[in-house]
This record gives structure tokens, sequence and C-alpha cells, in this order.
């Protein structure tokens, strides 16, 4: 084998709920090696939640149509049976989410879910898992851990709940973090330090880590490679330098241009991307993009583009990545 | 463009363009909160205390700062939605509610687009009808008034004959953030202010939002207060930023001095907190440690001090008031003014401008 924790093929999510069937992950290949952080960036409806939410399972699976396969750690996630299922959701993979208030339980302290969490995974005595669980508060440093585990989430504040959402997550030691846009209600001052925290931590206990954004700079912050997604699809996906510095896809060239960023003169414009999102339910037969590219042509209206290589570790799902190069350099200008 | 028939006089620019349009003086906005179970040991929440500011006329103020330090609740008592505890509020020279400036006359001057897009349309009404009801509410005739609210919907990029008859739940957040700013430009108000109207758009419909109410400021003549939590917009957008801690003024200056030569501790670990977008050059300390106190019982003296890396005795003990540095340029910290006391304090007068 090799030695990707995580390798997904082609996975298509289909949500049947609605009127009309919405395909919301259309064909996303993924995979992340040990030890490594991925961020998936993409605005919303772009299916990045809905691709990591499919890494638990966690996609209600009567509404949902799933295709492809998911493989973490040599196990086919898809195939888990219920038992398996609930001891592969905490000790091979976990998961935090944007509002720690919604995800943790308010009835109970946080304490008690850590201690409850690891009872549940492992055959250890209340005192020694409530001494884990003041060991993880001290490893994502909550000041004054032995208090606040006796402490309520409304209790904490936004930083702190986070930090005790990561520890909860980190309970039975997963080798796999799913983070979905942990940072996004965070004030700024707060964001880097979780922001930093996860990074010490991925270090530290050689976490794998997909990280859900909209946020190019928290993305740039934490992850070694990121995939751009749009649509569905994954529309580029290189390392973090690659995308930054030699995007080649024309959305991750709209999104970096159109970024207010630095000191811009008075009264210039946003190079802004044409346009809105499109709508899933109505996609058009070629590449997803089109409509609002400026490079558009008939060739791209036909088909979907493959993903083509573009540089060692770096693809985009473009047929004019050349002339998507050139689109780079008016930036300059 | 067809002109409301709004009495001309209450539009008219009276002060000149050297008077602000907007002085707010001494402003306090508290709330008390329960505590305990029967709502006894109650505190009080000092959302903005004492808050001074200038809005001139046809600038962008930017106005940033962390949850519970005031500026969404200093936005609300602008706009009247709130009452203030204390404080005055002049627009063009004229305290608001005085006989020269009755409420209902500023706050045809005054209009607001919120965050969220969807909760601040009525989901019952057609996109026209929501434009429309301002004006007519203040006497405007209805053919009129629906006339306006076409035009309006052209300038802001959404097509009349498409998208007019259409309810809120069938556009997408950034059009209906289009509706919103076309709502608030009915009445043709002079000042607008944007509670972080763009923060929850994706980020490419963001640029064009952005560009749109530079457009509009320009046609319009408007002038704006711009809240957010991003820095990079305001940075964008703004012609000087307010940096607001825990319900006061911490630093207010023009957009690029603030951010090249930021004189506030905390300006400049708000800077530093955001993310560097150079994979090489990623941040390698947090600027700050833990969250922001709360507003309920703030720190006494400087109100930073408990989170600020120079803070000294003298910070728990004194309160800065705002220190100019320069004409355009204050802050409240007391490493600026001579003789505060503080170890970092320049020594002169002299010393304290450069």
């Amino acid at each position: 084998m090799s030695d990707a924790l995580v390798e997904v093929r082609d996975l298509k999510v289909t949500f049947m709920g609605g009127a009309r069937p919405v395909r919301a992950v259309d064909g996303v290949d993924l995979t992340l090696a040990r030890g490594e952080v991925m961020a998936l960036i993409g605005e919303s409806g772009s299916g990045k939640s809905v691709t990591l939410r499919q890494l638990m399972r966690l996609n209600p699976e009567r509404k949902t149509h799933v295709e492809g396969s998911i493989r973490v750690a040599g196990e086919d996630v898809m195939g888990l049976s219920s038992a398996r299922l609930t001891h592969y959701r905490g000790a091979e993979a976990a998961m935090i989410f944007q509002e720690p208030l919604l995800a943790l339980d308010p009835v109970y302290t946080v304490g008690a879910q850590i201690t409850e969490a690891i009872r549940r995974h492992e055959r250890v005595s209340k005192a020694d898992a409530r001494a884990r669980a003041l060991a993880l508060f001290e490893r994502v440093r909550i000041p004054s851990p032995e208090r606040r585990l006796d402490a309520y989430p409304h209790e904490m504040s936004g930083g702190m709940r986070q930090r005790a959402m990561i520890a909860l997550a980190l309970a039975c030691r997963p080798k796999l973090l799913l983070a979905d846009e942990p940072t996004t209600a965070l004030d700024a001052t707060v964001q880097i330090q979780i922001l930093l925290l996860l990074r010490e931590l991925q270090r530290d206990l050689g976490l794998s880590i997909v990280f859900v954004t909209h946020d190019l700079g928290a993305a740039v912050e934490v992850a070694d490679r990121i995939a751009v997604m749009y649509a569905g699809r994954i529309v580029e996906e290189g390392t973090a330098r690659d995308l930054i510095r030699t995007p080649r896809h024309p959305y991750t060239i709209g999104l970096l241009k159109s970024r207010a960023h630095g000191a811009l003169s008075k009264g210039s414009r946003l190079e802004a991307i044409p346009g809105s999102p499109p709508d899933l339910a109505n996609l058009p037969p070629g590449c997803a993009f089109a409509p609002r590219c400026p490079l558009a042509a008939d060739a791209c209206r036909a088909a979907a583009p493959p993903a083509l290589d573009v540089g060692p570790g770096h693809r985009a799902r473009c047929i004019r990545t050349e002339d998507a190069a050139g689109l780079l350099m008016t930036q300059a200008a | 463009m067809s002109t409301l028939s709004i009495p001309a006089t209450l539009h008219e620019d009276r002060g000149g363009p050297g008077q602000p349009l907007l002085t707010v003086r001494d402003l306090s906005k508290g709330f008390s909160v329960k505590g305990g179970l029967f709502g006894r040991g109650a505190g009080r929440v000092r959302a903005v205390d004492r808050v001074s500011f200038d809005v001139l006329k046809g600038e962008t103020l930017g106005v940033v700062g962390e949850s519970g330090c005031g500026k969404s609740t200093t936005a609300r008592v602008l706009m009247g939605l709130l009452d203030g505890d204390a404080g005055e509020i002049l627009f063009d020279g004229e305290g608001v509610g005085s006989r020269a400036l009755p409420l209902r006359a500023y706050r045809r001057q005054v209009q607001m687009v919120f965050q969220d897009s969807y909760s601040s349309l009525n989901p019952r009404l057609t996109v026209e009808a929501s434009i429309a009801f301002g004006p007519g509410v203040h006497g405007v005739p209805k053919r009129e008034a629906i006339a306006r609210a076409r035009s309006l919907l052209a300038r802001v990029g959404l097509e009349p004959a498409r998208f007019a008859d259409r309810y809120p739940h069938e556009l997408s957040g950034g059009q209906r953030q289009r509706v919103n700013i076309a709502r608030a430009l009915a009445l043709e108000p002079r000042l607008v202010i944007l509670d972080e109207a763009v923060s929850a758009l994706d980020k490419s419909v963001e640029a064009q939002v952005l560009n749109l109410l530079l457009d509009l400021k320009e046609e319009f003549g408007l002038t704006y207060v711009f809240i957010s939590h991003d820095l990079n917009v305001v940075r964008f957008i703004s012609d000087r930023v307010m940096v607001m801690y825990l319900g006061q003024v911490a630093e207010i200056g023009e957009t690029e001095a603030l951010f090249e030569r930021p004189r506030h501790p905390y300006t400049a670990a708000l800077l530093s907190s955001m993310p560097s977008l150079d994979p090489d050059a990623r941040t390698m300390e947090a600027p700050l440690a833990g969250d922001p106190p709360s507003p309920i019982d703030p720190p006494p003296g400087c109100r930073f001090h408990t989170r600020c890396t120079f803070a000294e005795e003298v910070c728990s003990a004194r309160e800065p008031a705002l220190f100019e540095m320069s004409a355009k340029h204050r802050a409240a910290c007391l490493m600026l003014p001579p003789g505060s006391g503080h170890s970092r304090a320049p020594a002169t007068p002299e010393a304290a401008h450069v």
C-alpha cells in the first residue's frame, strides 16, 4: 500500500430530497498522505463541506445517493458496518465544526463530554479518562484546564470553545482530523491562534488534516496542499505555493485577483469575477465555470474538461491553462 | 433620474463641505444583563462607552474591531434603532431629534444595509415593492415610487424586467444584497451605514458588490460608514478607519497612515493577525493570546492592558484619552502622550508628534 491515508476516487454525492436531484459533488478525487494538511477551498455550494461530511458519512444516507470510493487507512469507509462506523468516527477520523456552541452538548460539562467519548471507545476508568481529558485541555492550551473541564460550553468564550471542541475531537487519538470552517466565526486575533494550534497539533501528533474554508488566507496559513472546488469538482489542486504563485485555472486566478489586498490606490476598482455561482440543479454541460470565464471557448461549453497535469503535483481542470497563465500577467501590470 | 417629491430643503447641504456630516460626541449605550437564577446580581454591558468621532462629507469611514467592541451597537444608535443613553449626535450641524431636524427627517437621510440579506427583506413583498415601500411611507406617490424602484434595480445591476417581480427567496445572496442596497438608496439618503454588508457574500461576489458601492457613492454623492471585520476590505474601501475595542475608540486615522504605521498596540496586533497569503512567510506566533474580555466588566484603566505586551502598572490605573499625533491621526494609548507615566512615553511634547 502507498503511504496515503485518505484515498477518494470519483466521489459523486447527489441529494435526492428536493424536487430535482442535486449533484453537490461531481467526481472528486483526493489523496491525502499521512501527516499532510490539505485545504479544500470554495464558495458556498461548491461541494467542499459535502465532500468533508461524506468522509465521515454524515450526509443523510436515505436522501443521499453516493457513488465512488473512499478509503481511509486502507479501510473502505462506504462499506463499514454500523458498529465499525461508530469506531471509525472518533478513533480513525474526527471532525470539528464552525460553531462549537452547536456541536457541543449544552447540558453537560465539556469534561464530561470528553470522558464519555473516551469511555465509549476504550475500556478505561473514569479517573483515567478524566486525566486524559485534562492532558488534552493542556495540549490545546486552555488556561486553568482543571477548572475549565467542569465548565459548560456557554461559560466559555468563542476561542476557548473551539479549543475544547478540538480537544474532544482528539480524545480517541484519530489519525485524520476533518475541520469544517473551524475559524470562520472567530475574531481575527483568535482565528490566528486556532490556525497556529492546528498547525502545531498536526506537527506534534502527525495528524492528517482536511481543512475546509472559503478563506484563502486561512488555507495558506495551515495547508501543505490546496484544492479549489467549484460546482462540485476540484478545478485546481497543488501545493499552497503553486496555487498562490502560479495558479493555472481561470477561477483560481479570478479569486486571487478579485481580493482586496494591500495598498490599492484609492478609487480603484477590484477585478471582480462577473456573474454568480452556478445553480447546481441546472449546470451547464461543459465546464461549470465557462459562463463566467474570460477564456471560455466552444470546446469548454461542449464537455467538462479533464484534470490535466500542469506541473509536478499540480493539476487543473481546464483546457486553456496556457492562456490562463497570461491572465495572471495582467495582474502585475 | 427622477427625483422624489421629498421636500428638497431636507436634503440640502447646510453646513458646507467643511462641516462633518455626522458628529458623535460622548455617545454611550449600555444594556442590563440578567445574572443568577432570578435575574439578580445583574450587571451592565457598556457596549458603547463615551465614543466620539466625526464622519466627513463624502468620505467612507471604516469601523473595525472584534465581537463586543461596540461597532454594531454604535451603528444601531446612529440609525435610531436603539436609543443612546448619553451623548450627542449632530447631523450636518443640527442635533438629531431637535426642532431643526426631527427624527423622521433624519431617518430619511440615513439608511442602513445589514449583513443578513435575507432577514432584512420582507419575504412576502416582491423586490420592487420592498424598494418602493420606504418612499411610500414618506409620502411619495405609488407610481413614482415604483418607477424609482425600477431605475434603482437597474442601477444596482438587476434588470428590472427580470427581477422586479421576484421574491427574496428567488434571489441569490449577492442579488439580495443588491436589492438591500437599492432599498437603502430609495429615499436618497446622504449617509449609508453598511454593517458587515459584504461579509456573508462569496468572495467572487463580494468584489462585485464593493465595486458597486464605490460607483454608487460617486454617482449619488454618498457618505459611508463601513463596518467590517475584514481588514483587507476596510483598507480597500475606506478613506479613514476607526478601530474600536470594548466599547471605546482605540485609534482613528487616515487609512494608509493607520495601516502602515499603527500607533495603538491593539491596532498593530489586529493587523498582524491577518493571514499572510504568502506560503513562504506564514505567521509564526499569534500577536495576542486569549479572547477579547467580556464588555460586562471591562478591565480598569486602559481596557486593552490585559492583553497588551507593553502594559505597565500605570495602564491599569489610568484610562488613556485619545491623543492627537497629527491633525488626522489619534490613538488612545499611554505610550503616546508625553509625561503619561508609561516608560515608553515621549519625554517632551515635541517628541510626541513624530
